[in-house]
């Protein structure tokens, strides 16, 4: 053994040193590590994270108004910021705008600028492009020809707009997802109560999400408990049954909930031939909260029956009889040795449940009829309707950023180490 | 069913206790059982034989088809398994895992509200007594097996209950930590004089630690004694097999009178035996012999006290330190154990050879013929 060791370390019966032999033996291992989670973690990438970055980058890109009047822009550095710019701005917006018009149609910023600005002002959309197809006859003094020609250039507010914006990064954005605004001088401030939409939206979400998670778990546990004391052959009946929504598509299952649920429907329809009610105080149980509550509520039972039935089955049953032959009383021996067992998969199933509620879409849209709608319904909106991609990503990313937070707040109660999730 | 409990002092028993699972067959059939205070009763059979069913039943967890059980003469057939008061200790320790040693031992004191200065000194005091002294804030997965069984006593044992059940307490040891632990259990059952009834299947275990062993087969107690009646004078033909080792040799009874019989093997040789459980002159009975107690008699000299001694070929020779094991083919019988003390004066066995073995009345039993 002592030719083995020099005062270097330790080396090998061949004389390379210990270190570097374990070195090049691991090496192997992680490059056959590496090569096998590869594919996965270029797929990711490609078709996860990077879209996720991207969006995330529109939620703060700003390159229209930067591209389309970059001299104009220049010029009103000049400018002090309060009434109207002088003549060479306007000079400077005319160039501008001849030069645009100048370019491959596909090239041109002008018309994106426009949909830019109009998030920030309406009507200014209409000012640019009435505007830009008179441009070529306008003669100096350009401030005028401008005034004539959209009176919009003639406030104030649309100048701002045009220095506060002319950045390549924004934060306008996240301040309409936070239902605020800019006022004239500069300030961010709360919008009019009337416009002010996606923070109590975002608090609906969370509301409903919370409310959805207590009735999973409430209906979920006894559930899960029976089965976890049931024999195998029983439980796995009762196991397809938890699970067949998961076999069903969920516009299927959707709506069958409508068929069950609208004032029309089955429940209705059996609760007035029962006499429960009279025809003309049929219950609303669809396109409002309690259509998005119960039909949530059935679709993600699964993943919260599924983390604490494995959790349960893995509990021996000779803890309970162990604490009642102590003398525990049998609801003692549940509150104290049973439930904190399964705690670890409460937090999986709550997690689950929670972060799949708060992004959920089609539920949502198809029952939750105006106040049944969630943040994500919202998001779709500004994808899909009113085109407001930089407002979508940026509610999507503080949707994003709302999870990782709720992770991060649950690793550090819990540990997510503790998570079971089957 | 024996008892050397008296009839109105046993602590525990058991009276007419039948148990059913699926309403067609008994696993317990008609028990009867007296357990005296302080007692250190074991229940022995292979698995199936009910002997944990009848220690479920008495914890409470299982109720009794037919029949009463009583505790310190009271029915607890309808008492709920938490107000027995019976310390119990699982086969796979079934310590909280959650909680640290010292809150599983506090457990059962914090559920029957004892005041908290109260039960710090006790937990400490039966963390002494298992020496575990310093091992209060471990969690269970952080002790041995040993360690977690000791906590496990522990915990049946600091409510002070009069009664302890023990399943298999000792089955996921390894052997050497197994014999150890069998017989601190028994220090403590000596220092404590609490009652214990403890099921096994082995029955080295047994023997080791009970002062009475019932034991248990087909839902039946085919005999209640004490290790060394158990071994010395078995009652049946199971008792004989499943306790210790066992020459069997079948037959049929040609006479008995005075407790001795004669029995003709079916080769034709006669033994003399001791009557134990025999039905009476023409019927088939199960001679029992203890391999220990067979001779092998040294060529010219022929002991008077051997009433049966046959000529017997060796046919296997196994090197056990304190023994030879010797299997020989006697009286028909090829798988015929002697058990040759090494006494160091050198032997005269080798394989083939031909040899004198004997054995007395006392120690042949005729039993039952199954």
């Amino acid at each position: 053994m002592d030719d083995q060791t020099t005062s270097s370390g330790l080396v090998t019966a061949d004389g390379q040193p210990l270190k570097r032999s374990l070195q090049r033996a691991e090496r192997t291992r992680k490059l056959t590590a590496l090569a096998l989670v590869g594919p996965l973690l270029a797929f990711l990438l490609v078709i996860f994270i990077f879209p996720i970055g991207q969006m995330m980058w529109r939620s703060v890109d700003n390159p229209q108004i930067v591209n389309a009047i970059p001299r104009t822009l220049e010029a009103l550095q000049e400018w002090d910021g309060e009434g109207l710019p002088d003549e060479p701005v306007y000079a400077a917006l005319a160039e501008d705008m001849r030069a645009d018009a100048e370019l491959p149609r596909r090239e041109q910023w002008m018309g994106r600028m426009g949909v830019r600005l109009n998030y920030e002002l309406s009507g200014a959309r209409g000012a640019i492009a009435r505007t830009s197809r008179a441009v070529d006859e306008f003669e100096p003094p350009f401030k005028e020809a401008f005034l004539d020609a959209h009176r919009n250039w003639g406030n104030p507010e649309l100048w701002q707009i045009l220095e506060r914006e002319g950045r390549p990064l924004t934060a306008s954005y996240y301040v309409a997802a936070l239902d605020r605004e800019y006022d004239s001088e500069g300030k961010i401030v709360l919008r009019d109560e009337n416009r002010r939409i996606y923070v109590s939206l975002f608090g609906r979400t969370l509301a409903l999400s919370g409310i959805i998670l207590f009735l999973t778990f409430a209906l979920g546990f006894p559930i899960a408990f029976y089965m976890s004391t049931l024999p195998m052959r029983y439980a796995n009946l009762l196991m397809i049954c938890v699970l067949l929504p998961f076999w069903t598509s969920l516009l299927v299952r959707t709506t069958s909930w409508i068929v069950l649920l609208q004032q029309q429907g089955v429940i209705n329809n059996a609760a007035v031939a029962m006499n429960f009610i009279s025809d003309d105080q049929r219950y609303s149980l669809m396109y409002n909260m309690q259509g998005t509550i119960i039909a949530m509520t059935h679709i993600l039972l699964p993943f919260m029956v599924l983390p604490l039935y494995s959790v349960m089955k893995n509990i021996p049953p000779s803890y309970m009889r162990a604490a009642k032959s102590l003398g525990a009383k049998p609801w003692t021996a549940f509150r104290r040795v049973y439930f904190p067992l399964t705690l670890p998969g409460i937090g999986a199933g709550g997690v689950l449940v929670f972060i799949i509620s708060i992004g959920y879409y089609i539920t949502p849209a198809l029952v939750g009829g105006q106040s049944g709608r969630m943040i994500s319904n919202e998001i779709a909106r500004h994808m899909q309707q009113s085109l407001n991609w930089g407002l979508a990503a940026a509610l999507g990313s503080m949707l994003l950023v709302g999870v990782l937070i709720l992770y991060w707040a649950y690793n550090r109660l819990v540990g997510a180490d503790s998570l079971k999730l089957g | 069913m024996d008892s050397t409990a008296g009839d109105d002092t046993a602590f525990v028993r058991f009276e007419n206790v039948q148990k059913s699972y699926d309403g067609e067959a008994l696993v317990v059939k008609n028990l009867n059982l007296d357990i005296a205070q302080g007692e250190f009763l074991t229940m022995l059979g292979p698995s199936g034989s009910g002997k944990t069913t009848c220690l479920m039943m008495l914890a409470g967890f299982e109720t009794a088809t037919h029949g009463n059980i009583f505790l310190d003469g009271e029915k607890i057939d309808n008492t709920a398994p938490h107000k027995r008061g019976i310390g119990m200790v699982f086969q796979n320790y079934a310590l909280f895992p959650h909680m640290s040693v010292a809150e599983n031992l506090a457990f059962p004191l914090e559920v029957r509200k004892i005041n908290r200065s109260e039960i710090k000194s006790r937990v400490q005091r039966v963390l002494d007594m298992v020496e575990l002294g310093d091992l209060g804030d471990r969690m269970p997965a952080q002790l041995s097996g040993g360690q977690q069984q000791r906590v496990a006593v522990a915990r049946a044992l600091v409510f002070e209950p009069s009664l302890v059940l023990m399943d298999e307490p000792l089955g996921a040891l390894d052997k050497n930590l197994r014999e150890q632990m069998q017989y601190e259990i028994k220090h403590i059952h000596e220092q404590l004089g609490v009652t214990v009834v403890y099921v096994t299947h082995d029955q080295s275990e047994a023997l080791t630690m009970s002062n009475r062993i019932a034991v248990f087969e087909d839902g039946v107690v085919q005999q209640l004694a004490s290790p060394t009646e158990l071994y010395e004078h078995p009652k049946n033909a199971f008792v004989a097999a499943f306790i210790g080792e066992n020459n069997k040799l079948i037959g049929t009874v040609t006479e008995a009178n005075n407790g001795t019989c004669t029995v003709q093997l079916d080769n034709g040789d006669v033994i003399k035996a001791s009557a134990v459980n025999i039905d009476g002159v023409g019927s088939k009975t199960t001679l029992s012999l203890r391999p220990e107690r067979v001779m092998v008699i040294p060529e010219k000299d022929m002991p008077d006290h051997m009433e049966n001694v046959f000529e017997a070929e060796v046919l296997e020779l196994i090197y056990l330190g304190d023994h030879i094991r010797t299997r020989v083919r006697v009286c028909g019988d090829d798988e015929f154990i002697v058990k040759v003390p090494n006494t160091g004066a050198g032997h005269h066995l080798a394989k083939g050879r031909r040899i004198d073995v004997g054995w007395s009345v006392a120690d042949c039993h005729a039993l039952d013929a199954s």
